[in-house]
C-alpha cells in the first residue's frame, strides 16, 4: 500500500496523550504550532491507552503520532504505542515524543523506535522542522 | 491499486478504508475508481447528521448516541469536521476529544476531516467519505457539522435525520432562525439543560416553530424537542427515542430508491462544485485573466464581460 501511496496535499498528525498525567498544556502548544505550520493535528485528549491512539492514527490516517507524556511512564508507554504499530502493519506512521525525560532514557526511546524527542524547552519550531522533515521524507520529497 | 484497495476496504480493513478517505479528501485520482468500484455496496447505512453552534455539545452528544446505537447493536462509523484555519490551510480536529471512549470499539469507525475552505458546514469530501462507511457495512453514519452557527444547512442535503443542537443564553431565538436551522432540523436538542435558561429557550423554540409551521407546508411532523445534558447523560433515551422515530418515519415515507437519489444527488452536486471551484481558482491565477484585469483597467473591457470571459474558460 505505501509504495503505491501518492503524496498527500497535507500532512496529518495526532498529538497524543497516552497515560495518567493531566497536563495538556504542551500538548496543545505543539498542536496549535503545528496547525500554524499548515498541517492538520487531531488531538486524542486526555489519558489514552496506546491501544486507543494506536487505532486512532490508523482511522484518521496520519503520518505520524507526537506523544506527550509527563507521567514519567515514558519508557512503557512510547515503545508500546511503537509496538502496536508494528503489530498493525502501520510502522510508516512514525513516533516522536516530548516530556520531561533524561537522557539515558532518550537513548533507549530512540533504539526502541521513536524518531525524536524533546525536553522542555525545545523551541516549537525545532519540532515543526522535524515533523515536517519526516512527513517530506516518508513520501521522498526532497528538502529545500 | 485501485482493485486492492477496494478488496481491503470490503474485507473491512481499517487501513484501508483510512487511506482512501484521505485520497477522497485530497481529490487524488485514484479515489475515483476505487470510490465507484465501492457504489454498489453502498446506499443502506442510516445518516445522522448534527449540526448546531460552536461548542454547544454535538461532539458530546454523538458520543452517547454512539453509545446507543452500540447497546442495540449497531455499528457505527462518524465522520467529524472541524474548520480550516484560513491562515496556514491546517487544522486542529478536536471532535475526537469527547468520543474517545468508543475509540478501540471495533463496530466503531471515527474519522476527522477539515473544511479545507468548503462552506456550508461539511467538507467537500463528506458524501464521499460517507460513501466509504457504507460500503463497509456500517449501519448508521453519523455527521458532525463544523460548528459555525450559521449556513450549516448542506447536511440536511445528506443526512436521513437531522438534529439541531441548541444551547441556553446565546441570545436563544435569534440562533436558531438566523441561521436558517429553524427549517431543518427533524429533532431539536435542547443541550446543556442543567444551565439556566433551558425552560426559556423551548418556549422560544416552541414559539418559532408554531409561527413556521404557518408558512411551511412541506413539512409534515413538527420537528421534536428534546432537552439533554449531554455531560449528564440526562434526556439521551428521550433524544435516542426521537431519533428512532424519526429514522421509522423515513423509511416508512420513502422508497430506498427516494433516500438513494437524495444522496446522489449530494454526492454528484459535491463532487461536481469541488471541480467546478477547482477550475474557476486555476484560471482566475492564469495569466489571461491578467490580461483581462489589466483591460478592464485599460477601460477596454467591462466588468460584465470579463466575467463572462471567465466563465467561458470553465467549459473549455
Ligand atoms: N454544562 C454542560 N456542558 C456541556 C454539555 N454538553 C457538552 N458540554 C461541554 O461543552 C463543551 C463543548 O462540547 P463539545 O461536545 O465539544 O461541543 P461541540 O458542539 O462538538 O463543539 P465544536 O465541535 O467545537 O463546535 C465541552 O466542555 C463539554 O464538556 C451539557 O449538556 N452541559
Ligand atoms: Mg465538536
Amino acid at each position: 500500500m505505501n509504495s503505491s501511496t501518492p503524496a498527500p496535499t497535507t500532512y496529518r498528525i495526532l498529538i497524543g496523550k497516552p497515560g495518567l498525567d493531566g497536563h495538556d498544556r504542551g500538548a496543545k502548544v505543539i498542536a496549535r504550532a503545528l496547525r500554524d505550520a499548515g498541517f492538520e493535528v487531531i488531538y486524542s485528549g486526555l489519558h489514552q491507552t496506546p491501544g486507543a491512539l494506536v487505532r486512532t492514527a490508523i482511522e484518521e490516517d496520519v503520518d505520524g503520532i507526537g506523544l506527550s507524556i509527563l507521567s514519567g511512564a515514558h519508557n512503557t508507554l512510547m515503545p508500546k504505542v511503537v509496538e502496536l504499530l508494528q503489530e498493525e502493519g502501520a510502522d510508516d506512521i512514525f513516533v516522536f515524543g516530548g516530556g520531561v525525560i533524561p537522557e539515558d532514557d532518550i537513548t533507549k526511546l530512540e533504539e526502541a523506535g521513536v524518531r525524536a524527542i524533546f525536553t522542555p524547552g525545545t523551541n516549537t519550531s525545532e519540532v515543526i522542522d522535524f515533523v515536517k522533515r519526516a512527513c517530506d521524507d516518508k513520501y521522498g520529497r526532497g528538502q529545500d | 491499486m485501485t482493485g486492492e484497495l477496494r478488496e481491503a476496504i470490503l474485507k473491512g480493513s481499517r487501513r484501508a478504508a483510512a487511506r482512501l478517505m484521505r485520497l477522497i479528501d485530497d481529490d487524488a485520482p485514484q479515489a475515483r475508481a476505487t470510490l465507484t468500484a465501492l457504489m454498489p455496496y453502498a446506499g443502506d447505512a442510516y445518516i445522522l447528521g448534527v449540526t448546531g453552534n460552536p461548542g454547544s455539545g454535538k461532539s458530546t452528544l454523538v458520543s452517547r448516541l454512539i453509545a446507543r446505537f452500540r447497546e442495540r447493536g449497531d455499528t457505527v462509523g462518524c465522520i467529524a469536521i472541524d474548520p480550516t484555519s484560513p491562515f496556514s490551510g491546517g487544522a486542529i480536529l478536536g471532535d475526537r476529544v469527547r468520543m474517545q471512549e468508543h475509540a478501540e470499539d471495533d463496530g466503531v469507525f471515527i474519522r476527522s476531516v477539515a473544511t479545507r475552505g468548503s462552506l456550508g458546514g461539511l467538507s467537500r469530501s463528506t458524501p464521499a467519505m460517507v460513501q466509504v462507511l457504507d460500503a463497509m457495512g456500517f449501519d448508521t453514519v453519523i455527521v458532525e457539522t463544523v460548528g459555525v452557527g450559521q449556513d450549516e444547512v448542506e447536511i440536511i442535503r445528506l443526512a436521513d435525520t437531522s438534529l439541531v443542537t441548541l444551547v441556553p443564553g446565546l441570545g436563544d431565538d435569534i440562533q436558531a432562525d438566523k441561521a436558517g436551522l429553524m427549517e431543518i432540523a427533524d429533532v431539536f436538542v435542547l443541550n446543556k439543560s442543567d444551565l439556566p435558561g433551558s425552560q426559556h429557550l423551548k418556549r422560544r423554540i416552541q414559539t418559532m416553530l408554531s409561527l413556521h409551521q404557518n408558512t411551511d407546508a412541506a413539512r409534515s411532523a413538527a420537528p421534536a424537542i428534546v432537552a439533554t445534558s449531554a455531560t449528564s447523560g440526562d434526556g439521551i433515551d428521550e433524544l435516542f427515542a426521537e431519533v428512532e422515530i424519526h429514522r421509522r418515519s423515513v423509511e416508512e415515507d420513502q422508497s430506498r430508491q427516494t433516500r438513494l437519489q437524495k444522496r446522489h444527488t449530494h454526492l454528484i452536486r459535491a463532487i461536481a462544485r469541488s471541480e467546478l471551484e477547482a477550475r474557476f481558482d486555476e484560471h482566475v491565477r492564469s495569466d489571461r485573466f491578467s490580461q483581462l484585469v489589466d483591460d478592464l483597467a485599460a477601460g477596454q473591457i467591462d466588468p460584465y464581460k470579463a466575467a463572462s470571459q471567465l466563465l467561458s474558460w470553465l467549459a473549455e
